[in-house]
């Protein structure tokens, strides 16, 4: 709306003020505090009627899996160890949010997972040997992502984001209600990818959830290299994209949120971007020295905050959960953990001729040529054994 | 009936777009305007927006958006607007569109097609005249086609967006608006195979995209040196035709290699290397290139000294050792 200048001038003050428009940016803003239905003790906070807490059976459920994600980190990382993965990217105190978004979707959206998403994937049942085929070495991507409608985790940063948008535009074209999860970390959103994504995303309507999980650090760059914003939950509203922010730390809100957003996306409202303020205890990979960027100190302070503790401080508090409850659960981490060792242990059968399979749909000329060579070379390599 | 590259290039995005609801095609300025070559034109009006729409300016964006739109079942046709402009998506292409296949042992295919107007001889401006197809062509997952006739403007799209595979569609700018006669729907050649555009006799001058033609010219005026020359259209880069190459120059058993890209490590450096590899005791002399100078692709008034033009496809013949004699070229050296 304009105001001409006589406009201005006839109105009296008290007019004028009530005359403003609202600002249509105001309601995209995130709050300015991270939502925490939980305290850090476990305690719960004053109930919020924008984010209703989930029902007790699916915190029962969230609590599970984060203790299932926990011990399968644990295994991954030992597994790097022994020389099993050629690399681990561990995600240790960020089970609230790769647990709890993956439960706010339905098994027919899509998700979109980075390098860091290994717990994400196992929580969303994909079989944790297919998750760690990637790190292990014998194929890129070990599930097939059109039959557990989850991407390939994604190594080149951001990139995803556009996918999503373009998965979750598709699927509204042809009359279907998917909602696409886009996980990000908080250095990738400094990447153009993501500005791209979001921005098609909303010019398109598109039903995507961009999930930003801010650990603080980019390998070791720390957040003040990556943005000067308020909050990562900030760089929606230059797009036009509903934001908000969220204590990562606490699994019942970051459920919460993560349920609105989908909410929100699956009725046709276009995307959500949520950023969760979290932490990654671990280095970036068993290769990374994080004692050269960030001191003990830090790292205690959130160990503290764990996710999975205050969950359990809560649900026992409210009759959830009790020793037996907890006892059980434990015993299932372990006996997962069990199978996913003896299973890892084995030896994967690779076969190099199978490198020229997927190229192409049909190999070309060129390629059926190399693959004879190959072909010749192993069976000269295996006559030589058989000599020798 | 005579018509030209653009309209069949159209044409063939509307017979596509109407024998398959999977199709969309957008980009930028491909709507309402119908794209600054006007390839699209028309195609959003008959169609909907729905199926031909224009997208923010960011072309990483572009081609992330048809993966995405290509997983959900869709058969994505983007457009590039130029060839230097399509650098921003590379990472999507090298990283996503070539490897998806791959990464996921077959079980997710990305049929998208990227059509990309390349090459110069138009008189453009910086950055809008560039031949990037050896960056394509180095990047396995990738087909990367090149048309040179209408025909071939029509027939090998149609093929393009029925492929299973993603495909890099390289249209020279140049040859749009040239005109031939053409019955489309036509259907030709399909992708792998070469085409001998003129039969000869003396040597083979193997050529594709804007450098046809100006093989074909060659060819006519050396008639008049005496050299009856073989033109060869390559068409598809990838997947590449060795046979009916290398037939042509054990042929003829001389070769010269054209191209409008700079000539260092580009595609006819390939080329020459395969054909002296599988010709090596029908070659009468070394196989030679002619391609565009190793500079960055100079201002519209400089750019005739750029192009490989027929005199310097001639006088490359002329040094196919007539005589037997070494190439004076190298003699210094």
């Amino acid at each position: 709306m304009t105001t001409t200048p006589q406009a201005v001038r006839r109105a009296s003050p008290r007019a004028r003020r009530t005359v403003t428009p609202p600002d249509p940016a105001r309601s995209l803003l995130p709050d300015a505090e991270p939502v925490r239905l939980l305290a850090q003790d476990g305690m719960p906070l004053p109930a919020r009627a924008d984010y209703p807490e989930p029902a007790a059976e699916v915190l029962h459920e969230l609590y599970r899996r984060m203790v299932l994600g926990r011990r399968f980190d644990t295994q991954a990382t030992a597994l790097t160890k022994q020389g099993r993965l050629a690399v681990y990217p561990s995600s240790r105190g960020q089970e609230a949010c790769q647990v709890g978004a993956v439960l706010a979707v339905r098994d027919t959206d899509w998700v979109f997972p980075t390098y860091r998403e290994s717990m994400a994937l196992v929580a969303r049942g994909i079989d944790p040997v297919e998750v760690l085929t990637l790190l292990r070495g014998d194929w890129h991507c070990g599930y097939d992502p059109t039959e557990v409608r989850t991407a390939p985790q994604c190594t080149p940063l951001a990139t995803q984001c556009v996918h999503a948008a373009g998965l979750a535009h598709g699927e509204a074209y042809q009359g279907r209600d998917t909602v696409a999860l886009a996980f990000i970390g908080d250095g990738a959103t400094s990447e153009g990818d993501f500005h791209e994504g979001v921005n098609f995303a909303a010019v398109f309507k598109a039903p995507v959830v961009y999930f930003v999980q801010n650990n603080k650090y980019a390998i070791s760059v720390p957040l003040s290299r990556q943005t000067a914003a308020p909050s990562l939950a900030y760089k929606g509203v230059g797009y036009g994209v509903p934001s908000e922010q969220v204590d990562g730390n606490d699994p019942v809100a970051v459920l919460a949120v993560l349920t609105r957003a989908v909410a929100h996306a699956r009725a046709g409202k276009g995307p959500f971007l949520v950023e969760a303020h979290t932490y990654r205890m671990e280095p970036h990979t068993n290769a990374d020295d994080a004692s050269r960027y960030r001191d003990g100190a830090e790292v205690d302070a959130w160990r503290d905050r764990d996710p999975i503790a205050r969950l359990e401080t809560y649900l026992r508090a409210r009759g959830v959960l009790d020793d037996a409850a907890v006892a059980e659960i434990a015993e299932q981490a372990e006996a997962y953990a069990a199978d996913l060792r003896t299973r890892m242990n084995a030896q994967p059968a690779v076969d190099p001729l199978s490198l020229f399979d997927h190229v192409y749909a049909e190999p070309t000329p060129q390629l059926i040529e190399q693959r004879e060579q190959v072909r010749a070379e192993l069976a000269a390599a295996r006559a030589e054994e058989g000599d020798a | 009936m005579a018509t030209t590259m653009a309209k069949a290039l159209n044409t063939a995005l509307a017979d596509a777009l109407a024998a398959d609801d999977r199709v969309v095609v957008f980009g930028e300025d491909v709507g309402a305007l119908g794209g600054v070559f006007r390839i699209t034109d028309g195609l959003q009006a008959r169609f909907g927006d729905k199926r031909c729409f224009d997208t923010p300016l960011a072309e990483a964006g572009i081609v992330g958006f048809a993966v995405g739109l290509a997983i959900s079942g869709l058969r994505p046709v983007v457009e590039m607007q130029f060839d230097a402009f399509a650098y921003p998506a590379f990472e999507q292409i090298a990283s996503h569109v070539a490897k998806l296949r791959n990464r996921t042992r077959g079980a997710l295919s990305v049929p998208i097609v990227i059509r990309v107007p390349y090459a110069g001889g138009i008189g453009g401006v910086e950055h809008h005249c560039d031949s990037s197809e050896a960056y394509y062509a180095h990047t396995p997952g990738l087909k990367v086609v090149t048309p040179a006739t209408v025909d071939d403007a029509y027939s090998l799209l149609r093929e393009a967006i029925d492929d299973p595979d993603p495909v890099v569609f390289m249209e020279p700018k140049k040859l749009y608006f040239a005109s031939a006669d053409a019955s489309l729907p036509a259907r030709t050649e399909p992708f792998g195979r070469a085409v001998v555009r003129r039969p000869g006799r003396d040597a083979t001058l193997v050529a594709y995209g804007p450098a046809v033609p100006v093989a074909l010219e060659a060819a006519e005026a050396a008639r008049e040196e005496g050299w009856d020359l073989e033109v060869v259209d390559v068409r598809t880069i990838v997947p590449f035709d060795d046979a009916t190459i290398t037939a042509s120059v054990r042929r003829t058993g001389r070769c010269v290699v054209i191209q409008e890209a700079p000539g260092f490590a580009g595609v006819g450096a390939e080329i020459a290397a395969r054909v002296q590899e599988r010709c090596f005791h029908a070659l009468h002399a070394p196989v030679l290139r002619v391609a565009g100078l190793d500079i960055p692709y100079p201002a519209p008034m400089l750019e005739h000294t750029h192009l490989p033009g027929v005199d310097r496809v001639l006088d490359a013949v002329a040094r196919l050792q007539w005589d037997d004699q070494p190439d004076a070229r190298w003699a210094a050296a």
